[in-house]
């Protein structure tokens, strides 16, 4: 292929990118801009306006103020924390647990338990939800602990949820880890114990981050577990924003607000982690 | 704060606990007979996740099964009705609007996100590594926002305002220069349009994944079988499709299959929109307004038995290629 023929197919596939990579900001770029507008603007006219005639246009950081106020969203951004570190957190260790014994012991079964942790990967939440809620509420007439309505039954379930996942990626990175590395150190009298800690888990921290970066955005983004297990009491931002929606009165402003705030940690978290996560994504091609 | 302090300390305190149980375990087993340690070893090892498993996915997903055959009284008790809640689903107006939704999501979305993240991820191939990394973040980022952030965005461009009125909704606005009068987008029901516009959104959530996934694939085809249709005067077009898609095929099957059980599993993105109106409602949407909103245990039971029956062929395709896979390592 001649030079000139290189340049114009890159130029011609330069341009279709600028216009799709347009067409698939535009709907972000949009809610961030109606967030800067003061009510009455936001209610009157597109946020197109703006990019028209940017100097025309009163920026209002007030919506801002109002709904991390007057709306709680303050207190639901704490929620969504509360939910999401415990629940991102915590699985790890067990997966990392669970990953090490499927690749490096060999045991009656491990296939099969295998097997049915990759054919967990696909099975939906809403079948576990009501027998769960139920369980929780039956544990609390016989023990008077309340679990329901806590953070501790988010962290459960989705802890219980991410496993398949977790495994699969870790137990994916941990076949990389060459074999004579785990027998060396058996030569040496290490217990499978020691090998773990001292060996495998520090080997498998890229793999470790990447599935917390992937468990970190799932569970904050999540609205179905925060809705039945937490509920209302300590509402998260899924939760306080659809509640919103659902309130035109506060109008456009307040609720495109509300949706950045709770962008922002995923935003955030994406352009700072994106290699990892990219990298997570790449090792567990399901869910 | 204080929660964040509550679940600080949980989260210290449950790594403490954890590491202690497998501690525990683990001085437990180093005093038993080697033959029988090393027959036990493995299971403290995935034994606490099994038990996890077993304890939230497994047995309540029977549970669940069960109690689709169940019908419950207000005291909690349950006496055995046959199939009489599938009955009862089946009957509901919605019934049958539910299901060509569910199958137009399951035939157009994942075929769509696929066809897209392919073009994208082609195109990107062809400009600069620097400018690739670009334009490959903005195609990725709306992955990481939520079915209801993304909701919210989403009402932005198909707001209704009556004629007359002031539209601030960008669809509204083009169409009106167009030449056309305001839409309320989400009523037109002719040909399942508003059900359409409601599968935009998962494409814009997820085309970023499969350009990823597929880009990748891509670039790990070799060069020389690129260069060898090239030498045979192959066009750009026959190179992609007779070249390159054969190479990246399990690729473009294992994104499909993806992004098809996401599609079989929407409810977010319906539920902030539509709320199931206008016909609109899919399986997982049902389940949760006859459960949380109606309160029928046996009807929503019924929809998420239909929902596991649905997913369980593509989980035997996903447990059946894994062991292929793996017998291929």
């Amino acid at each position: 292929m001649s030079h000139s023929n290189t340049t114009r197919k890159s130029r011609g596939s330069f341009v279709v990118l600028v216009f799709l990579s347009a067409l698939w900001l535009l709907p972000t770029v949009g809610l961030f801009i109606t967030s800067l507008r003061s009510k009455g603007e936001a209610q009157t006219s597109g946020w197109w306006d703006v990019l028209l005639n940017p100097f025309s246009q009163n920026w209002d950081l007030s919506s801002y103020t109002t709904v991390l106020t007057e709306n709680k969203l303050a207190t639901s951004f704490i929620s969504s924390l509360a939910v999401t570190v415990p629940a991102t957190i915590l699985p790890l260790l067990f997966a990392a647990y669970a990953a090490f014994g499927f690749t490096f012991l060999t045991f009656r079964g491990r296939e099969f338990f295998f097997s049915v942790i990759i054919g967990l990967l696909v099975v939906p939440l809403q079948g576990a939800l009501v027998p769960v809620l139920k369980m929780f509420i039956s544990f609390t007439d016989k023990t008077s602990i309340e679990i329901s309505g806590q953070y501790a039954a988010a962290w459960f379930v989705h802890s219980a949820f991410a496993m398949p996942l977790a495994i699969y990626i870790l137990r994916n990175y941990m076949m990389t880890i060459p074999n004579t590395l785990i027998e060396a150190a058996r030569m040496d009298g290490a217990s499978n114990f020691t090998i773990f800690w001292r060996l495998v888990l520090p080997i498998s921290v890229p793999a470790l981050a990447s599935f917390a970066i992937f468990q970190f955005l799932w569970v904050w983004n999540d609205y179905l577990i925060a809705f039945v297990f937490v509920g209302n009491e300590r509402p998260v931002l899924t939760y306080t924003l659809l509640a919103m929606l659902g309130q035109y009165g506060e109008g456009w402003q307040a609720v495109a607000a509300g949706s950045f705030i709770s962008l922002s940690v995923p935003l955030l978290v994406f352009f700072t982690l994106q290699r990892y996560f990219i990298r997570g994504l790449t090792a567990g091609a399901v869910k | 704060m204080k929660d964040l302090l509550t679940a600080l300390q949980a989260v210290v305190a449950g790594i403490a606990i954890t590491a202690l149980i497998y501690w525990l375990l683990n001085l437990l087993i180093h005093r038993l007979p080697e033959r029988i340690k090393k027959k036990v070893e493995p299971y403290v090892f995935i034994g606490p996740v099994l038990l996890l498993i077993g304890i939230f996915i497994v047995i309540p997903t029977i549970q669940s099964i069960r109690l689709s055959f169940m019908e419950e009284e207000i005291d909690g008790s349950t006496t055995r009705v046959g199939f009489q809640n599938f009955k009862d689903l089946f009957a509901e107006d919605y019934f049958p609007n539910m299901v060509v939704n569910n199958l137009m999501w399951i035939a157009i979305v994942p075929f769509m996100t696929v066809a897209i993240g392919l073009a994208i991820a082609q195109f990107a191939n062809n400009v600069g590594s620097k400018s690739e990394k670009i334009f490959k973040s903005i195609f990725f980022m709306p992955m990481t926002i939520s079915f209801v952030s993304a909701a919210v965005i989403w009402r932005y461009i198909y707001a209704y305002a009556p004629e007359g009125q002031d539209q601030v909704g960008l669809l509204n606005t083009l169409w009106m220069k167009l030449g056309g009068s305001p839409q309320a987008w989400f009523q037109i029901e002719a040909f399942r349009f508003n059900n359409l516009l409601l599968m935009v959104i998962l494409i814009w959530l997820s085309a970023g994944y499969s350009m990823v996934l597929l880009s990748a694939a891509i670039k790990s085809v070799p060069e020389d079988t690129l260069e060898a249709g090239r030498v045979d005067g192959a066009s750009t077009g026959q190179i992609f499709f007779k070249i390159v898609l054969p190479q990246i095929w399990p690729t473009v099957v294992a994104v499909f299959i993806t992004v098809l059980i996401g599609a079989m599993k929407v409810f977010d993105i319906v539920l902030a929109m539509t709320g199931g109106n206008y016909n609109t409602t899919v399986l997982a949407q049902t389940f949760y307004l006859e459960y949380f909103i109606y309160g029928n245990t046996g009807k929503a039971m019924a929809a998420v038995v239909i929902l596991i029956a649905a997913i369980v062929p593509v989980m035997f395709y996903q447990v059946r290629h894994y062991r292929k896979f793996e017998a291929a390592r």
